[in-house]
């Protein structure tokens, strides 16, 4: 047991039945419904711009892309011109690979001892971390993008074709979608690697945790609602368009797990600009990566720099012509 | 990054958030009410209560489909002492025959909430067949 991850796993059970009891023995629907998801999207919003805007204000004074290929050179040497870019078309696709796919995450290795006389320390390619946060990142995204049915009327085209394509194993009734069971069981695997392996563990903190049991606690919730215990999907939608158009409404016999849904959505949301989980804003920002290695090109000039009074040698000899010449020492200019 | 890039990008992620704020700017929440057939509305009583029944038919309907076509039983009896036969669109004690009109009763809450149950890729609705 290991209080870096107990604490989180309490506090997503305590948030679960805050609201589950909130709404079950006290009634506070209009609490966990109308107030606290206005506030999430408000801190949301406000959070994610002040940080961004704190990170604009920093300076940058190193162009320091780390790089992964060769850099522009002779004109007969090849150039790596994603890995290594130097222009701005360069930076613009490895930024593209760097967030659609992770490219960095790809190169994961792992150092381990071999397991035998040698002992030796050898590194291995890692696969599985860029496997499973694909995975997770992706089946967030398509779930995120589904729940828009519920905030759009009437539902576009596009959604309806991205249901169809998630749901096209037709299994059960109401149909399995397959973004759901992916979103979950990559969130699981992903906690299961900072618990199980030693190293990550040894680094893994509160913070790293808490997200990751909040995710887990609303696919689990969603995917009971959906499948198991069921909600009168009409009434939520109805609830959801409320929140919109900002004539809210409670649904009538819409129980406590959707509102643990709710709640556990909008602490996430609230939640991100102070966490980790700005990373999906960092990463437009990293100077390791936004910027293009043409630094033997062209001269970048650190914006701290001051101005520095420089002796030159023509001020150096002024200064000691009579003691150089009497020394026998050569000077540039007799008088 | 220049600052002129950042403000930029903030601008497109505030307006994608709030994406569903701004779409629905003039539309109302308006839930659209299934219509209830005369004959739904004499009977009184469907085979669950009508909570049970938004959020559980599907559920309903595979169970039965099971047991029709594994069990061969046609006949359902519910808790409220009534008795349906479990068939989606055949016979005047089935789904269809109460709730006659697809369109006002079934299709109205599956687009809102865009639900596109595979139901109708085997059953035919009668109506929309003598309509053609």
């Amino acid at each position: 047991m290991n209080q870096k991850y107990m604490l989180p796993l309490a506090g997503v059970f305590l948030l679960f039945l805050l609201a589950y009891a909130g709404v079950e023995g006290v009634g506070l629907q209009w609490l966990f419904g109308i107030v606290i998801p206005y506030l999430a999207v408000i801190a949301f919003i406000y959070g994610f711009v002040n940080r961004v805007m704190c990170w604009a204000g920093s300076a940058v004074p190193f162009r320091i892309p780390t790089t992964c290929g060769q850099q522009k050179s002779l004109p007969w040497i090849k150039q790596n011109r994603i890995d290594n870019p130097d222009t701005a078309i360069g930076v613009f696709i490895r930024m593209l690979f760097e967030i659609f796919l992770f490219r960095s995450l790809f190169r994961n290795t792992k150092a381990a001892f071999n397991r035998d006389e040698n002992n030796k320390l050898t590194y291995s390619w890692e696969i599985f971390l860029w496997l499973g946060a694909l995975a997770f990142h992706y089946g967030f995204l398509v779930v995120i993008l589904r729940h828009l049915r519920f905030f759009l009327e009437p539902v576009p085209v596009c959604l309806t074709f991205l249901e169809y394509l998630d749901g096209i194993v037709q299994i059960g009734l109401p149909g399995i979608f397959l973004s759901g069971i992916v979103l979950l069981a990559a969130a699981l695997f992903l906690l299961a690697r900072r618990i199980f392996d030693a190293k990550v563990s040894y680094i893994s903190l509160a913070a790293d945790y808490f997200p990751l049991f909040l995710i887990i606690g609303i696919a689990a919730t969603g995917i009971a609602m959906r499948y198991f215990t069921k909600v009168d999907i009409v009434g939520v939608k109805e609830f959801t368009m409320g929140l919109v158009t900002f004539h809210p409404v409670i649904p009538p016999g819409v129980g406590g797990l959707f509102y643990a849904h709710v709640l556990m959505v909008s602490v996430l949301f609230a939640y991100f600009p102070m966490s980790k989980l700005m990373h999906a804003g960092g990463i437009f920002l990293s100077p390791t990566r936004n910027m293009a290695n043409n630094t033997r090109a062209k001269r970048h000039i650190n914006p701290w720099n001051y101005a520095v009074d420089v002796h030159t040698y023509e001020q150096y000899e002024d200064h000691f012509r009579e003691k150089m010449i009497e020394a026998g020492l050569p000077v540039d200019k007799e008088e | 990054m220049s600052r002129n890039a950042i403000v930029a990008g903030l601008t497109v992620f505030v307006i994608v958030a709030l994406f569903p704020f701004w779409f629905n700017i003039g539309r109302t929440n308006a839930a659209p009410e299934a219509e209830l057939s005369a004959k739904a509305k004499a009977a009184k009583k469907c085979v669950l209560d009508k909570y049970d029944m938004r959020a559980n038919h599907m559920s309903l309907l595979d169970e039965w489909r099971d047991t029709v076509v594994r069990d061969s039983k046609r006949v359902y009896k519910s808790a409220n002492g009534k008795t349906f036969g479990m068939s989606l669109s055949t016979g005047e004690d089935s789904c269809m025959g109460c709730h006659v009109d697809k369109e006002k009763f079934c299709d109205k809450c599956h687009n809102y909430a865009s639900v596109n149950p595979y139901c109708w890729e085997c059953h035919t609705d009668p109506k929309e067949v003598a309509n053609e």
